[in-house]
């Protein structure tokens, strides 16, 4: 009943190009602002923001980079990770060598380094398609990882290529508080995302799809195929890069060039897989899902079990699940978490009536 | 002058007043191979403006290829394109486009993951100014590029009488209407050459009167010339001006519907003789 859009009408293209065409979803997606800036950090605990909140909101960006590049654009990719490397040491190194080097700008700049070594590991993909371009981007993983370990210079000299990210600090405010950390994390992923949907109702998103689903028409019609997959790569590894470099800062403090291995490039591919393909809103539902699933395994074996069974025997158990219960949705849902949402919102265009 | 326009409507036996000019196209002793496959023999015809040029022949015998090469999807090995009097050097599909020369596939191919309205703003792409910077931010100039190209967009799918379905993605259409917004999607490009790879094969006779009606109306209105490929002799004979036969990647007719339905080498190819 509520949901529903009779009685709006279009009267200007520009009413139509809307991101959120519908009324309600405008005003779900003003309350479910609101609840996050406002409410959230003043209700979740401090466990909540930190361990939780903050690594779901980056492991979203990181969604959103690697959707518009495999969701939209159509080149699988194994290298997230990695780019979100790039972009972690990237910021660090613009903080640390260029004297007063504001925090954002610093982030920027490591976006765009993940973005340039995105365009240069993204140049197979002019040649080759599919799994061998996964394959491909391999190398951008191992390299890249091997590359911050060999090259001291990239830690600043550190053993084993371990950074510790600096103090956050913006127009001399210090970001110390999980609050303040996760509000700036919440802001950035806010304008990122909206970016993201921007660009792919754009005609720029337009001939990433197109180059997806039929490039031979796509080049016919004057779309470059090289720009389209080029500007994708860039894009999406912009996105890892700054994911990458809020992964430093706003969540774990200090990193190592092994913690993006090539197990994280997988939870990303996760994430998307789980969420929706070629969905941004699915890149923050798979990445809340695959983050907080775990956490809700485990706090549930607790409760029923308590102390009664070996705790090596829980965490196992807790994996055998998680790795069911990824299984069940992909044969429910093989379009993933974004497409049950797509569905119940035409469900409820129609209820209370089944017509 | 009166006497000359009447001349020429009564010469073109598919449409209105539409006057057919120079030559746009002229290929001449187009070979192509694939490895040892000869695709192309040492075929040479032209295309005039505003004029709807039909090809046709027995499966196998070249046709899509042709097209492939006009518009630089293939090169050929041998052989020279002037593309209206100038030679073309090495093609690429996206600068055909920006030649204005637009072309509907045999196998439909529309983006299946997106709405009829995005494939046929697809059709725009080359028009549109905007970079990436500009979508990021979509209000101000991105926005007034998006809205002046969809007032285009929805002429398009007003012709086509496809308002319907705008919204709807084009993997859930019947195969006639998905051959339709694939026209759209050439039409959106506003072309000065369209290249038509068998737009009526499998549909029904309703749907095939609609294309036809389309086909005549886009080349009637917007002088749009039309490089047509089909099997149904029927349509051919009615709506072309010129007819080319390839049989075997050669050329064994070119001439006008009438001449051609009695040239006795392209009887052989589609009949078969007697020996």
């Amino acid at each position: 009943m509520l949901y529903r859009e009779a009685g709006q009408f279009k009267a200007s293209y520009q009413e139509d190009q809307q991101i959120f065409p519908i009324r309600q979803d405008r005003i779900g997606m003003a309350v479910i602002l609101a609840f996050f800036f406002l409410a959230v950090p003043m209700l979740a605990s401090q466990y909540w923001l930190q361990a939780i909140l903050i690594p779901v909101l980056i492991f979203s960006l990181a969604a959103i980079g690697l959707n518009i590049l495999t969701g939209y654009a159509g080149q699988l990719s194994l290298g997230s990770a990695a780019f979100m490397a790039v972009g972690a040491f990237g910021a660090y190194n613009f903080i640390l060598r260029i004297d007063g080097m504001p925090f954002l700008v610093g982030v920027l700049l490591g976006g765009l380094s993940a973005a340039a070594v995105g365009v240069a590991f993204g140049l197979p993909s002019l040649r080759i398609k599919g799994f061998y371009l996964a394959v491909a981007t391999l190398a951008a993983q191992f390299f890249i990882v091997w590359a911050l370990v060999k090259f001291p210079w990239f830690s600043n000299n550190s053993s084993s290529g371990v950074i510790t990210a600096q103090q956050i600090e913006i127009l001399g405010f210090a970001f110390n508080t999980p609050e303040s950390k996760y509000l700036l994390t919440l802001a950035i992923v806010t304008v990122l995302a909206f970016v993201a949907k921007n660009l792919v109702r754009s005609t720029t998103g337009r001939s990433w799809m197109a180059v997806r689903d039929m490039d031979v028409a796509a080049e016919v019609i004057g779309i470059r195929p090289m720009r389209a997959k080029l500007s994708a790569f860039a894009v999406s590894s912009f996105y890892c890069g700054v994911a990458g470099a809020l992964y430093a800062y706003t969540y774990l403090g200090t990193v190592e060039p092994e913690g993006f291995s090539l197990d994280l490039s997988f939870r990303i591919l996760f994430m998307i897989i789980i969420g929706g393909v070629g969905s941004i809103m699915g890149s923050f539902l798979g990445a809340a899902f695959i983050v907080l699933l775990p956490i809700f395994l485990n706090v549930g074996m607790h409760a029923v079990f308590g102390s009664a069974m070996p705790a090596g025997m829980a965490s196992n158990l807790e994996l055998i699940i998680f790795g069911g219960l990824i299984i069940f949705f992909l044969i429910v849902e093989p379009h993933g978490l974004a497409r049950l949402w797509q569905l119940a919102k035409d469900k409820l265009r129609l209820w209370p009536f089944p017509h | 002058m009166m006497m000359n326009d009447m001349a020429n409507v009564a010469s073109s036996t598919g449409g209105g007043g539409r006057r057919i000019g120079e030559v746009i196209l002229d290929l001449k002793n187009i070979s192509l191979r694939f490895g040892g496959v000869k695709a192309l023999t040492d075929i040479s015809f032209d295309i005039r403006e505003h004029e709807i040029r039909s090809i046709i022949g027995p499966n196998g015998a070249g046709k899509s290829s042709m097209l492939n090469v006009i518009n630089g999807v293939y090169h050929p090995q041998e052989g020279q394109i002037l593309f209206r009097g100038e030679p073309r050097q090495k093609m690429e599909p996206h600068m055909a486009a920006a030649q204005g020369i637009a072309r509907t596939f045999q196998n439909i191919a529309l983006f299946k993951g997106m709405t009829v309205l995005d494939n046929i703003m697809t059709g725009r792409n080359l028009k549109m100014k905007c970079n990436l910077f500009h979508h990021a931010l979509f209000f101000g100039k991105a926005q007034r590029e998006e809205i002046e190209h969809r007032k285009k967009v929805e002429e398009v799918i007003d012709f086509l009488e496809i308002q319907s379905i705008r919204k709807t993605p084009v993997g859930r259409l019947p195969y006639g209407l998905q051959k339709r917004v694939e026209l759209a999607r050439a039409l959106a490009a506003e072309p000065t050459m369209l290249l038509l790879d068998e737009p009526m094969a499998g549909m029904n006779v309703e749907e095939k009167q609609d294309m036809c009606r389309f086909i005549l109306d886009v080349n009637d209105q917007f002088g749009t010339t039309i490089v047509l490929i089909e099997h149904d002799m029927g349509v051919v004979m009615d709506i072309s001006d010129r007819v080319v036969v390839l049989d075997y990647g050669k050329k064994i007719g070119d001439g006008p519907p009438d001449e051609v339905k009695n040239n006795p080498d392209v009887i052989a190819a589609y009949l078969g003789t007697s020996h």
